[in-house]
């Protein structure tokens, strides 16, 4: 019951601050379901759950429960639905969506090619989820901390990462700003508040609500975290830390569900059988929970805006899922056709691409240019490709750099280390490329 | 169900710890476990970013105490209980590191820990390599490692030499109050994560300390070893409990006449070298004694790194390593007993090693 009207004021709270009804909460089936089922009987008081008492056994079955509504702005021909919902954002804004969503979806498609032809060992595309990136970037601030998973280059585009700053990550060169210690696209970015990508899957999560509390535990705090992750990451032990510790410990942060339908080759239908990841928040976890089309960049952008008001004002999580498709393989290590069919891949490519609502309702607009959007994709193609060359052709970080940064400060061991490497090298010139690397 | 066992047992085991340790009698007496429970005060009182984290540390005093008296005293911000998820507690404090804080995270025994390990390891230890320095991971692991008593198996298991393999660690063992009270004032202070290796069995064990171990500046370097006993004879290398083991059985070999110096390690990495290395070159003979495996443990790096140094030369015998039976922990009293390194399998192993040089010593003793 609780929960119930906590989810009920949320959706006033919200509507009321942005203006805007919010459709879902009220109508949710399960609090009439709840009353119909369990009839006047008072609640008991053990310490671990306020429930009512029944006279008749009754098993809870999972259909018993209407799934958590799925929120959405625009349809899939870019019109608005419920003028209410509008969020009403500046020409210049949309645009800027628009242009970094066909930046993220052009450079992926360079840089999975280069991949292809051996210049880098590794990347992973973002197509079919442009809009969940750049939708909740959009709606936070630049001191809120992002804790990613892998694929939300999107947000950094929207905060301001260069294209060379990509690339040159990807190439691991002298310009690289994590020094060509970590694999392509394990971007990080102190500047920007983009915490350093960690290969293992969902231990951002915990991570993510430590950040949090220690948010939280600042005198007036004005931001918070987000975490991504995706829903095969959800199945991880680290996330059911995550969601019981956000709750338990009470912090400012938005966990990000990605739910794009695959996990490498694994359908969601056979990751979990509950309602997603959002039907384990309100009742499973006593967390707030939103779910939206994460192809709609407006309802993604609606719905962070109000998580994030949420969050800060109430210092507790939100758990988010935004729903969409991973239209590219995996990473470079997939062919995403061996398990599912090309067709149902082009719709999503097409019709439901985030990139061409968002385009339908520029057209509705008036906002769009067929000439302009052309000449800007060529443009970024250009720099791109230009950037790939430029970025191979540069040096590799000094290679004394590897024993830097394993501690504050360098210890003995590694000092004699790196001396002998010194002598080493010093004795065999001519067996290295020392001239790839910086001196 | 188990947790609460285990406490029991470890209580048990304290207690009899309290009336089998040699009773040393000196003006002022600290236990190990008091000596961590004033190094948390201090810390927590010196710098508003500790805090501590764990299962049981805040309103119940920790399963063992240590963190007694200390939830009272700076509230729900700084000691905070946490649900039983291993990996999640310790991942929150790693992201609350990485944003600033200094966490204290306590595991209740690091048996436990294995559930976390690749937020110690993968997260904790290679964050800052990996941001290329961006983001530092300043936190402190610790809890009570090694056997305990009657506690089988799975909760009596020596993590020095996991944690040890893995660059970007630090990894302290203390073996008294002293040590505990220096080593974990230090890590707390240190940028770098570190790994405090306790050990249940000590936590009630009374030390002598003098004036300037209770000072609130006292911090034991870490990476530096103390040589708790000198003597010229033969080289003993310990850590944590084993370093009691070390010096009961050199004062068993003092009565035959040889003088055993006893190098209590302190840390396990960065591993002092220098004063093992320094010590051989006097006695030209060396033990190592460790509650752990031998395979891959800490008694083989040691050797490994005199191996590969001028030291080697000035070795008179093999190194002997005396080392944890290499079989799971069994339950049985009797075999527990003698699955761990024992005074005389240690002082055993001193003639061995000394050969025909302990057969002279102890004529000349007599």
């Amino acid at each position: 019951m609780a929960l119930i009207q906590k989810s009920i004021k949320l959706s006033q709270v919200l509507g009321r601050r942005q203006n805007i009804k919010l459709l879902w909460p009220t109508t949710t089936s399960a609090k009439t379901h709840f009353q119909r089922s369990y009839t006047s009987v008072p609640s008991a008081q053990f310490p671990g759950a306020n429930a009512p008492f029944v006279n008749t056994l009754k098993l809870t079955q999972p259909e018993d429960f209407s799934p958590i509504p799925i929120y959405r702005v625009m349809n899939s021909d870019g019109y608005i639905i419920e003028e209410s919902q509008d969020p009403k954002l500046e020409k210049e804004v949309v645009e800027k969506m628009f242009r970094d969503m066909l930046l993220l979806n052009t450079m992926d498609k360079i840089l999975y090619e280069s991949q292809r032809q051996g210049r880098i060992s590794f990347y992973m595309t973002n197509f079919g989820e442009e809009a969940s990136h750049i939708g909740s970037a959009a709606a936070l601030e630049l001191r809120d901390i992002i804790y990613g998973q892998y694929r939300e280059a999107g947000v950094l585009v929207w905060r301001g990462f260069r294209i060379d700053q990509f690339i040159d990550q990807c190439y691991g060169n002298d310009d690289d700003m994590g020094r060509g210690k970590q694999m392509p696209v394990h971007y990080g970015s102190k500047e920007l508040n983009f915490v350093t990508i960690s290969s293992p899957l969902s231990t951002q999560m915990p991570q993510a609500v430590g950040a949090a509390y220690a948010l939280k535990r600042r005198p007036d705090n004005d931001a918070c975290v987000v975490c991504y992750f995706g829903e095969g990451a959800a199945s991880e032990g680290d996330a059911h830390a995550a969601f019981n510790f956000a709750a338990t410990l009470s912090c400012p942060v938005i966990l990000f569900c990605r739910n794009n339908g695959f996990a490498i080759s694994t359908p969601s239908r056979e990751q979990y059988r509950g309602d997603g990841i959002a039907g384990r928040g309100p009742a499973g976890y006593g967390i707030t929970t939103i779910r939206v089309d994460g192809t709609d960049v407006f309802a993604v952008y609606n719905a962070m805006k109000a998580a994030r008001e949420y969050v800060l004002r109430e210092n507790k999580p939100i758990l988010f899922e935004a729903l969409a498709y991973r239209v590219g393989h995996h990473s470079t290590s997939d062919d995403s056709t061996a398990y599912r069919p090309a067709e149902e891949i082009e719709v999503w490519n097409s019709v439901e691409h985030p990139i061409s609502k968002l385009k339908r309702y520029m057209v509705h607009k008036g906002w769009f240019n067929e000439e302009e959007e052309t000449e800007f994709i060529k443009n970024v193609r250009k720099q791109v490709l230009k950037q790939i060359s430029v970025s191979e052709k540069k040096l590799k970080p000094n290679w004394r750099e590897m024993f830097e940064d394993v501690y504050a400060e360098m210890p003995e061991h590694l000092l004699q280390q790196r001396k002998e490497l010194e002598q080493h090298i010093a004795d065999h010139k001519d067996a290295y490329p020392l001239k790839e690397f910086k001196q | 169900m188990l947790r609460s066992k285990l406490t029991q047992a470890a209580c048990a085991a304290v207690q009899r710890t309290f009336s089998t340790s040699p009773k040393v009698l000196a003006t002022k007496q600290l236990t190990v476990r008091d000596a961590l429970n004033s190094a948390l005060d201090d810390e927590l009182a010196r710098d508003e970013r500790v805090f501590i984290l764990g299962e049981e540390v805040a309103q119940y005093d920790g399963a063992y105490k240590v963190s007694r008296g200390l939830w009272k005293k700076y509230g729900d911000k700084r000691v905070i209980d946490t649900p039983i998820t291993e990996m999640g507690f310790a991942g929150i404090a790693v992201g609350a590191a990485m944003a600033g804080l200094r966490p204290v995270c306590e595991f209740m025994t690091f048996n436990f820990a294995m559930q976390a390990i690749d937020h110690i390891i993968n997260s904790a230890a290679k964050t800052f390599y990996m941001s290329a320095g961006a983001v530092n991971v300043p936190i402190v692991f610790r809890g009570p490692n090694g056997a305990a008593s009657g506690v089988a198996a799975q909760h009596s298991q020596c993590y020095a030499a996991w944690y040890a393999h893995c660059p970007g660690l630090k990894v302290v063992s203390p073996y008294d109050s002293e040590d505990a009270r220096g080593l974990l004032k230090a890590a707390i202070r240190d940028p770098d994560p570190v790994v405090v290796l306790e050990n249940e069995l000590m936590y009630g064990v009374a030390f002598p300390v003098d004036d300037k171990v209770v000072d609130k500046d006292f911090v034991v370097p870490i990476g530096k070893a103390k040589i708790m006993r000198p003597g010229k004879d033969i080289t003993i290398v310990a850590h944590s409990k084993a370093v009691e083991t070390g010096l009961l059985a050199a004062a068993e070999l003092a009565k035959k006449g040889i003088e055993a110096e006893v190098i209590n390690l302190r840390s396990i990495r960065p591993l002092d070298t220098a004063t093992i290395f320094a010590s051989v070159r006097k006695t030209h003979h060396l033990i190592t004694i460790e509650n752990g495996w031998p395979q891959h443990g800490v008694g083989a790096e040691i050797c490994a790194r005199i191996m590969e140094d001028q030291t080697f030369f000035e070795l008179d015998a093999p190194v002997w390593r005396c080392c944890g039976v290499d079989v799971p922990m069994p339950y049985a009293k009797t075999l527990e007993l003698n699955a761990l390194p024992r005074v005389h399998d240690v002082t055993e192993a001193a003639l061995k090693v000394l050969g025909g040089k302990a057969g002279k010593a102890v004529a000349a003793a007599k």
